[in-house]
């Protein structure tokens, strides 16, 4: 071995002589360095990222976690509470709604703008001497509205409502601008037996009929099933406004 | 000759065997390795500089992995867990440079 040896073949002779003093020392050392190297390189890929995260950044994290429920539940009341507020907002438009729906109804049934179905009377009106006019049929139809009827036609061709006009004409009356001519056919919707009284009382519409001047014949028949099918325009009106209430 | 294959076998192993970190030891054993690095780059300088002794490098091997150890224990102790490790981690680091400097004359004369 030379006095002066360069690092560089002392190396190389270290590495050309295995078994020199202290080598396997060394080695086992280098084992444990690269042992354990290769451990945490391959834990720190494996691990997810908290793993090696030490507890007071663990703390912080969980805080912030905690902290961020805590709003998303804030958030998430909040929001019920838009939710039940709209929901109680929809159940009144829809009770509105539905009670608008049915006053619709009630008064297309008055105004006679829907063909209607019902329990009522149909009166039959024969004229044979020609002595029937207005004045009996308006009074029979006004006991008959007395009396609670819903809905009225005259011949299957009107439709007797609050606008409907009568007047007398040739061999007949004329209601509605519409010619009528005897037998009139009255088919009333309503409370067929109450219907039926309001036009027996004497001196009502079956007197006033069957009685001079008239000399007509009438007949009553109370049913459980009349359609009324005839229906009106529904009139604009062109004057009356009505008053918004408050 | 052995001692590169020592290093050899323990790669292998422990790409091998493929262990779980033990949790008490997680913090410690990326410090442990850093200064393992350092007591082994600085007995290859010693070896080149005609100066190594086993003895010297197992007791300098064992006394920096347990000084890192200690160390990054104190400081999680303390509450400056992650500030001590990263102060350890600089000298650890400064001082292979400087052993590989040292290394880099020896072997390549530059």
């Amino acid at each position: 071995m030379p006095e002066r040896q360069s690092g560089r073949d002392r190396l190389l002779g270290a590495l050309k002589r295995p078994g020199l003093r202290g080598q396997v020392t060394v080695a086992a050392l280098l084992a444990v360095v690269g042992f354990a190297s290769v451990v945490q390189v391959q834990s720190h890929e494996l691990n997810d990222d908290f793993a090696g995260t030490r507890q007071e950044d663990l703390i912080q994290l969980l805080d912030s976690l905690a902290a961020a429920s805590d709003r998303a539940e804030i958030e998430i009341d909040r929001l019920e509470e838009t939710r039940s507020s709209l929901r109680n907002d929809t159940d009144s438009n829809n009770a509105a709604l539905e009670q608008a729906r049915e006053q619709a109804d009630v008064l297309s049934i008055l105004a006679g703008t829907v063909p209607s179905v019902g329990p009522g009377v149909v009166i039959t009106v024969q004229d044979p001497t020609g002595g029937v006019g207005i004045d009996q049929l308006l009074n029979g139809l006004e006991e008959l509205r007395d009396a609670g009827a819903e809905a009225i036609e005259i011949n299957n061709s009107v439709r007797v409502v609050a606008q409907t006009s009568l007047s007398d004409g040739e061999g007949g009356v004329i209601i509605d601008d519409q010619q009528l001519a005897p037998p009139y056919t009255i088919e009333v919707i309503g409370e067929p037996h109450t219907l039926n009284q309001a036009l027996g009382f004497t001196g009502g519409f079956i007197d006033e009929i069957e009685q001079p001047p008239a000399n007509g014949e009438v007949r009553v028949k109370e049913v459980d099933d009349i359609e009324i099918a005839t229906v009106r325009e529904p009139t604009e009106a062109e004057y009356a406004e009505p008053v918004e209430e408050e | 000759m052995i001692a590169g294959l020592g290093l050899l076998v323990g790669i292998t192993l422990g790409l091998l065997l493929q262990p779980d970190v033990p949790l008490w030891l997680e913090p410690y054993l990326p410090i442990a390795v850093v200064a393992a690095l350092d007591a082994v780059f600085g007995a290859l300088r010693a070896f080149l500089d005609g100066m190594f002794d086993d003895r010297v490098f197992v007791v300098s091997f064992l006394s920096n992995v347990l000084i890192a150890a200690l160390i990054v224990y104190l400081g999680d102790k303390l509450g400056v867990g992650g500030q001590l490790s990263t102060g350890v981690i600089v000298v650890l680091g400064i001082r292979i440079f400087a052993n590989v400097a040292a290394i880099r004359r020896h072997l390549l004369h530059a």
